[in-house]
């Protein structure tokens, strides 16, 4: 009965976010900031949660989630790009032949192969970062902790400077970036708006994930984080669990990046810096760090007070005459640095800790309220 | 060979800066097994100070100033981000460095703005100096001498000292270094004031060849002189300043060499690199990690 209602519960909350999203894309033009914030905190809630996979579960603390979410955002965009814009793309330097007559076979396709296209490049680059990661897995996964951090950090700086080389002009675009990307893509024939799309493909990854993490593999995950030499003990192989985790991590890291790179429009190597990194570790920090509803949570929560409802600080303020100091650009940064450090040294938690949300839990703080008020009454 | 000896001695100018970081890494790896991420950034902070010191101060008590305010923040950082988490996991204090990090970067750019502010020219140290074709700037022949002489006096602080004794014993063992009566605390305090003191002296050098400072001028310089660290052989001293003149030559000729881009790149390689081939880097001990 109980199970039963908490299936009841989710359906109902999953039914009712895909009616709002239907109404949202309806009157997207008169929503436009709340539209941009949510594709934006479920683009990276995918990268946060693929993150957590690695950090929180595993115990492997990576820093390479840009590099990889750049190999998805180029390799998107390079395939996506459609052959009109091709020279206003490459005004500099050129088109590299091979990629033009990539996309010429592309366009003449048939119309359902061009419809599913943009979905074939997201996950051709998930699985070029995923076999990158399997590569440098091998050598990179030997390290531990602080070690791991760093090469993993200097590997997404690696990354981003093949992509900005010179030498790789005609295919990157080098230090221009890209441009003309399309948009997000219709599915299922124009059934579910291009609005919707973001949110499917993220809901399908880490349902993915949430699978992964609650079979034998993710508690195998679990006991290397708790334990490294106690899980070896216990015939778990150590090396094949970490790859598995940092290649599944880096191929949704670029599916993300991917999204990220139709979301934004145009791209280039300096969006995917150690600052990406960093704000996708403050997501994981504030959401908890092992809980994967925490860092879907914090990815909506952060965005939308990053983006949206913390833009105030930036503006200078008055009431009546009298001018509020500190308010103007760059006051919003220092709210959210001075937050993460108040969550790093007092509330080493964050939003869940390591558990994950559950409608008993939920109601049963309300329940509690209740009873308590009574008691008072 | 004109040009390859004026690229060489402009690499060891910018390798003497690195050095001068790089210590610092290495000194607080050594005691707390931490990078400190927010190192780098302490230097960007350093360069800020020296901007404004010089806008009201003559030139030598700028540096003085800019260096007390450095090393004090250098042991305010460690007292507000790292001591609280003394006995939490490694990934926490970690965290907090990059943490740090962040909240420096992003107050100086509320501070300051994002705009580069052009870094004050010591008409001192800009003089031209010509030995038969090379020319160079007294800063570029002064940095390396300066750093000499600085790991020289740091060298005989940590090995002759009581101070430098309890430093040495802190980084073998914190736990026993503890139970003899070492104050921990203090020690910290002082590794973390020697490193920003450095990472200020390096400043002061690395920026006045540079013009101008922003925001993020110091992450990059910060990563490399990690690297730097570890591939001398982190907690190793000389290691270091050998780690840094490497990285500043290597890098200034590939420059040279029309591979700018994989300047930065290349460092990052020599990391993964060396860690996979020679952990303890090229001098640093044999350490076995106990379970």
């Amino acid at each position: 009965m109980k199970i039963k209602r908490n299936t009841l519960l989710t359906t109902i909350t999953f039914a009712l976010l895909v009616v709002f999203l239907y109404w949202l894309s309806a009157n997207r033009l008169q929503h436009g900031m709340l539209v941009s914030v949510l594709q934006k905190g479920v683009i990276f809630a995918l990268v946060a949660v693929s993150m957590n996979l690695l950090n929180g579960f595993t115990g492997l603390f990576s820093l390479g989630q840009a590099g990889f979410m750049s190999i998805g955002a180029y390799t998107t965009a390079i395939l996506i790009i459609p052959v009109k814009s091709l020279d206003g793309v490459y005004y500099m330097n050129g088109v590299h032949p091979g990629i033009r007559a990539l996309k010429m076979m592309v366009a003449e396709s048939p119309a359902f192969v061009q419809s599913v296209f943009p979905f074939i490049a997201l996950l051709l680059g998930g699985l070029l970062a995923a076999g990158i990661a399997a590569i440098v897995g091998v050598a990179v996964l030997r390290l531990k902790s602080d070690y791991l951090a760093i090469a993993t950090l200097g590997l997404s700086e690696i990354v981003r400077a093949i992509f900005s080389s010179p030498q790789f002009d005609r295919v990157t675009n080098g230090s221009y970036g890209l441009n003309k990307i399309p948009n997000f893509p219709e599915m299922a024939w124009g059934l579910i708006p291009s609005l919707l799309t973001p949110f499917i493909v993220v809901t399908l990854c880490i349902v993915f994930i949430l699978l992964l993490i609650n079979s034998s593999y993710g508690r195998a995950f679990k006991a290397i984080r708790e334990d490294e030499i106690a899980a070896e003990a216990m015939g778990i192989n150590l090396f094949k669990h970490k790859s598995m985790s940092f290649v599944v991590s880096s191929f949704f890291s670029a599916i993300a990046g991917g999204l990220l790179a139709m979301y934004m429009r145009s791209i280039e190597a300096k969006t995917f810096s150690i600052t990406l990194t960093y704000d996708i570790l403050l997501i994981v920090v504030i959401g908890g760090i092992g809980s994967v509803t925490g860092s879907i949570l914090s990815a909506f929560l952060v965005t939308a007070a990053k983006e949206w409802w913390l833009r105030f600080f930036d503006q200078p303020l008055f009431i009546g005459d009298w001018q509020v100091p500190l308010f103007r650009t760059g006051f919003r940064m220092v709210i959210f640095s001075i937050l993460l450090m108040v969550v790093v040294l007092v509330y080493r938690k964050g939003l869940m800790g390591s558990t994950e949300f559950s409608w008993d839990r939920l109601l049963g703080r309300f329940r509690r309220t209740r009873k308590s008020n009574g008691g008072a009454a | 060979m004109t040009t390859i000896l004026q690229h060489c001695l402009t690499g060891i100018s910018l390798g003497g800066a690195y050095a001068l970081i790089a210590i610092g890494y290495t000194l607080v790896y050594g005691i707390l097994r931490l990078i400190n991420f927010a190192h780098g950034d302490i230097f960007m902070m350093a360069g800020y100070f020296m901007i404004f010191a010089l806008a009201s101060f003559p030139w030598p008590v700028a540096i003085i100033i800019t260096l007390v305010v450095t090393t004090v923040m250098g042991i305010g950082i460690e007292k507000f981000a790292y001591k609280p988490l003394r006995n939490a996991p490694r990934m926490s204090i970690m965290i907090s460095a990059i943490g740090v990090s962040y909240l420096l970067q992003n107050l100086s750019t509320y501070v300051f703005t994002a705009i580069p502010r052009g870094y004050p020219e010591l008409p001192y140290l800009k003089r031209i100096f010509r030995i038969g074709e090379l020319s160079a700037s007294f800063v570029t022949l002064l940095t390396p001498i300066l750093t000499i002489v600085l790991v020289v006096i740091l060298m005989i602080l940590v090995n002759k000292t009581k101070t430098g004794m309890a430093m040495r014993a802190v980084s073998k063992d914190f736990e026993t270094a503890k139970l003899m009566g070492i104050n921990i605390d203090r020690i910290v305090s002082v590794t973390f004031a020697i490193g920003s003191l450095l990472a200020g002296i390096g400043s002061i050098l690395y920026f006045t060849d540079r013009m101008s400072v922003t925001p993020f001028s110091g992450t990059l310089p910060g990563l490399k002189c990690f690297v730097a660290a570890v591939f001398g052989g982190i907690g190793n001293i000389p290691g270091a300043v050998v780690g840094g003149f490497f990285i500043g030559i290597v890098e200034t000729l590939l420059i040279a060499l029309g591979y700018s881009t994989f300047s930065d790149a290349f460092t990052f390689l020599l990391l993964i690199i060396m860690l996979l081939v020679k952990p303890t880097g090229l001098f640093g001990e044999k350490n076995v990690e106990k379970v």
